[in-house]
């Protein structure tokens, strides 16, 4: 059968790209996932700097390549009521994947976007590294595989109608789903679906469509499910009745941090209250079940528990700080008097808690077992399942359910694992629910860091750059770890571990600043750590920029002026000159505000940031129930260039997001660790960004394509917009802070009792109705 | 087991559950609404937010033996018009400006939202950005831009 014969836009000569129609009864397409690597980038202007590890092939590329040689093949499946089904093996935790790859499919397919239905898959562990949601990474990875399968599904459809009207398929055009002949005959797709389908697996080649050519990809598109959201009909994990039997289940958790039960002295009370199930002991505490979820919170709090210690009960901010500062790898190039800069920045432990707390239901039988659950790392969470449970990898099924936030956090799968084992402790189905004080205390968090710079500087030029960050260790396993592992050969870092892998990938300085080296070191403490939006770059762009500031100062030069002239590439220049215009860059502000710039370049995208601060004291002063005021960023003008944006509409989104977060990581929000664990248990205690912390003008402006392929975007203005705001309060209060946020010091709020391990729910409500 | 019984998104409903089960509890665990999210069951996220006689209130903080058979409820799911289908202004405002990332938040938004407006108009001014300030719903994906904006469009329209 003919595979790309049909007249489509483009130039002759394009590459083609492999992919299967694999025998089954309707039309079913498939391609293999994997991109190129990218190019090496030059360095152009003042004291070259060599390019870093992460200009050469940054993280998103490390696991694209990572998923090569294993991966298996996606598919796309075409139904007789014209609708296009893909299930996607990646999570949607609101990043707006779903919508995206709904738009590429329907633009190669020419089909409609509401007939394209993408479901999220189950772990499918033959996919190997290939099903992991991470590193901004699902567009990158996805653009060329799903295009290509449908670009085959539509070359199969228009032979399967050429076939039946005995016509050549140059005759034919396809449209909105239908495929018109030359004298005005129709098919709709799905009435083709069955001819067009295949008895055997056969490889096929297809053409793509041209960028030139898209009518689809590139425009603001809603997302596919808004609807269900605004009306309550979309599903997470703990809406889902998919389990019967699956009762609610809590658990009663230690004073710190990874502590064990020693002994429970009321079990049987505890069993015989109202409501209550069950109660069991596992490895992380006891866990309670129950008829709701209210009954459960009071089974916890009755337990009467005497724990062992945990594994950092003797940890606090300023213990973690000094081992940090002892850790810091040392500099290599001496201060010189009068032409060095020294900077030191430490950044608070940051929790990645999503709204939507860890849950997961489970029902695990002796001899299988079933997992719901919102995870990015599905795989993995299959393997670890199966271990502890004893059971093969098999037995193990995993639904990926769509998720309420992520940040980073469900690339772990915690509460998979731990309903997992309640389940078999107690042999009946559960639906796990981490109570919102436990999701900040014994959930993931970004670890505490501190960051050494040193800057040389001689004659108009910056002749050495020296960033040394220190870490509390960073989980990385969760699959990432193995992905990169089995890379690592092919990675231009040299034999490093985990972290430093990534820190290497993922880290580079955009700037010409003649030598210039960053390094990593962890502190192996045992924390409950994890990636959070943009792993290290905020702390280390937020420093670095900083730096870029005082840099600018001490050579007499304006910070957009200064950073224009040591940018590396073109790309970069062009968004922080778009900033600076659109945000009237050095415009006069009033005595206590200012304005702060900021560039950032990862996942082959860039942004430039700039904001207006208001650090006045009739506004740092506001007074809100409850709630930390300071200062208010007022104005936010963001410009971002990903390389080629899929759906502007969801990557405007992404970046509204990622001001947000940088706002709160500059000002408010923070985890302050006490004798092993955090004192936040609430979100009137963890400072995430506000109503009243919100910038009342955000104007976020996307470059039209440049590079003309997708870069990742989830993550890419986090680390902009958090130096921005730095930079624009040191500006307005004529103090560079030392320490992030700015009201880390302080604890603006009353901890709530460490036990029992969760509060009791208030009664009076109804008293505060508005 | 005491009986509660109160209006839910236009019927009337009667369950079984002991006094003091938060209403949260009762909607998702027994009657299987699950427009209300938990975020907190401290009357701290909102995620939950809900009506009462036309008022936004938290059910994860108020317990079910609290409520009288002519308390009318309304939940995200009870929002849209009964007979027609028709989106609420704020549900529409929604999807016009595309607010949602993963959604988990918004729910609770919108009845603060629509609430928040009423207030508002009932003290007989347009909603402000001070008005704006007050809400306190938490969302974590950090869509507060285009929320203040959906609900200006819509306060036009309620
Ligand atoms: S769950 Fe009700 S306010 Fe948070
Ligand atoms: S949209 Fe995700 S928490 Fe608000």
């Amino acid at each position: 059968m003919a595979d790309d014969s049909s007249p489509r836009p483009g130039t002759p000569g394009r590459r083609r790209f492999l992919g299967y129609v694999l025998a089954a009864p309707t039309l079913l397409v498939a391609a293999q996932l994997g991109v190129d690597a990218a190019d090496p980038k030059s360095a152009e202007a003042s004291i070259p700097s060599p390019p870093e590890p992460a200009d050469l092939m940054d993280l998103g590329d490390a696991l694209t390549l990572a998923a090569l040689p294993t991966s298996n093949l996606i598919s796309i499946r075409i139904d007789s009521d014209g609708t296009a089904s893909f299930a996607m093996p990646r999570a949607e935790v609101g990043q707006g994947i779903s919508t995206a790859i709904a738009m590429l499919i329907a633009e190669e397919l020419d089909l409609p976007l509401d007939r394209v239905k993408v479901t999220l898959a189950d772990a499918r562990p033959e996919l190997v590294f290939n099903q992991f949601t991470g590193g901004s990474n699902t567009i990158r990875s996805m653009y060329r595989p799903v295009r290509t399968a449908a670009a085959i599904a539509r070359a199969r459809l228009l032979s399967a109608a050429a076939d039946r009207w005995q016509v050549p398929v140059s005759e034919l055009t396809a449209r909105d789903g239908v495929i018109t002949s030359r004298t005005g005959r129709t098919a709709t797709y799905g009435s083709l679906a069955e001819e067009a389908a295949s008895a055997r697996t056969t490889a096929v080649s297809a053409r793509l469509k041209e960028r030139s050519a898209f009518s689809l990809v590139g425009t603001p598109q809603n997302r596919l499910d808004a609807r269900a959201i605004v009306t309550g009909a979309k599903k997470f994990a703990l809406d889902l009745d998919v389990c019967p039997g699956a009762k609610p289940a809590m658990v009663r958790r230690p004073p710190t941090i990874n502590g064990t039960v020693d002994s429970v002295a009321n079990l049987a009370a505890v069993r015989a209250m109202p409501g209550v199930t069950d109660v069991a002991v596992i490895s992380t505490g006891v866990a309670v079940r129950g008829e709701t979820f209210g009954q459960c919170v009071d089974g916890v709090r009755a337990l009467e528990v005497t724990w062992h210690g945990g594994s950092v009960d003797g940890e606090s901010d300023d213990t973690v700080l000094r081992k940090l500062k002892a850790a810091t790898p040392p500099l290599a190039v001496p201060p010189l008097p009068g032409a060095s800069l020294d900077a030191e920045f430490v950044f608070a432990f940051a929790s990645n808690s999503a709204l939507e707390t860890n849950n997961a239901i489970a029902d695990v039988k002796p001899d299988r077992a079933e997992i719901w659950s919102s995870l990015k790392s599905p795989i993995d969470a299959q393997q670890m399942i199966a271990g502890r449970l004893g059971l093969p990898q098999s037995a193990v099924t995993v639904h990926v359910t769509e998720g309420g936030g992520s940040f980073g956090r469900k690339l772990f799968f915690d509460a998979a694992l731990e309903a997992a084992e309640i389940s078999q402790k107690m042999g009946k189905p559960v639906k796990l629910m981490w109570h919102r004080t436990d999701d900040f205390r014994h959930g993931r968090a970004h670890p505490m860091c501190f960051s050494r710079i040193r800057a040389t500087y001689a004659l108009g030029n910056v002749v050495s750059y020296e960033q040394r960050h220190a870490s509390v260790a960073t989980d990385f396993s969760h699959g990432l770890g193995e992905a990169l592992t089995a890379t690592a050969a092919k990675l231009p870092v040299g034999d490093l571990g985990f972290s430093e892998t990534v820190f290497e990938l993922t880290q580079s300085v955009p700037y010409n600043f003649g030598v210039t080296t960053q390094v990593l070191n962890e502190v192996p403490l045992k924390f409950h750590t994890g990636s959070m939006r943009d792993v290290y770059s905020p702390n280390v762009v937020c420093a670095r920029e900083l730096v870029v500031d005082r840099l600018a100062a001490k050579m007499h030069k304006d910070p957009v002026a200064f950073r224009r002239s040591f940018l590396k590439e073109d790309r970069y220049r062009a968004v922080l000159d778009k900033v600076a215009e659109l945000g009237d860059w050095g415009r006069k502000m009033p005595a206590g505000t200012a304005q702060g710039v900021a560039v950032h370049t990862e996942f082959k995208g860039c942004t430039a940031v700039l904001v207006e601060i208001d650090c006045r004291p009739e506004t740092t002063g506001r007074k809100i129930p409850d709630a930390v005021t300071g200062p208010r960023v007022t104005k936010v003008v963001m410009v971002v260039d990903v390389g080629l944006p899929v759906n502007p509409r969801g990557l405007e989104a992404q970046m509204i997001g990622c001001v947000s977060d940088g706002i709160g990581l500059a000002l408010t929000e923070s985890l302050h660790i006490s004798g092993g664990l955090p004192l936040e248990g609430s979100w009137d205690d963890f400072f995430y960004t506000r109503q009243w912390n919100t910038p009342t003008d955000v104007q976020i402006v996307i470059m039209p394509p440049t590079t003309g392929e997708p870069g990742g975007a989830g993550e890419l203005g986090v680390a902009g917009s958090f130096a921005a705001v730095a930079c624009a309060y040191a500006r307005a209060t004529g103090t560079v802070p030392a320490s992030f946020p700015i009201n880390h010091g302080t604890l603006s709020f009353v901890p709530l009792p460490r036990e029992p391990s969760i509060p009791q729910s208030p009664t009076d409500g109804l008293d505060h109705a508005f | 087991m005491p009986q509660h019984s109160f209006k839910l998104n236009g019927e009337t409903v009667t369950v079984e559950a002991p006094d003091d089960l938060r209403l949260l509890w009762v909607l998702r665990d027994i009657i299987g609404i699950t427009g209300p999210k938990y975020g907190c069951g401290l009357d701290v996220c909102k995620a939950c937010t809900s009506h009462i006689n036309c008022k936004a209130f938290n059910p994860c903080s108020v317990p079910v033996g609290e409520f009288t058979p002519t308390d009318e409820i309304t939940t995200i799911e009870g929002l849209a018009d009964r007979s027609t289908g028709a989106l609420h202004p704020m549900q529409q405002a929604w999807l016009d400006l595309d607010v949602a990332q993963c959604g988990y938040c918004q729910p609770g938004q919108i009845m603060a939202a629509i609430a928040k407006v009423r207030q508002a108009k009932a003290a007989g001014r347009e909603i402000g950005d001070d008005d704006l300030d007050e809400i306190r719903n938490i969302c974590r994906c950090g869509t507060y831009v285009r929320i203040r904006e959906a609900i200006k469009t819509a306060a036009a329209k309620m």
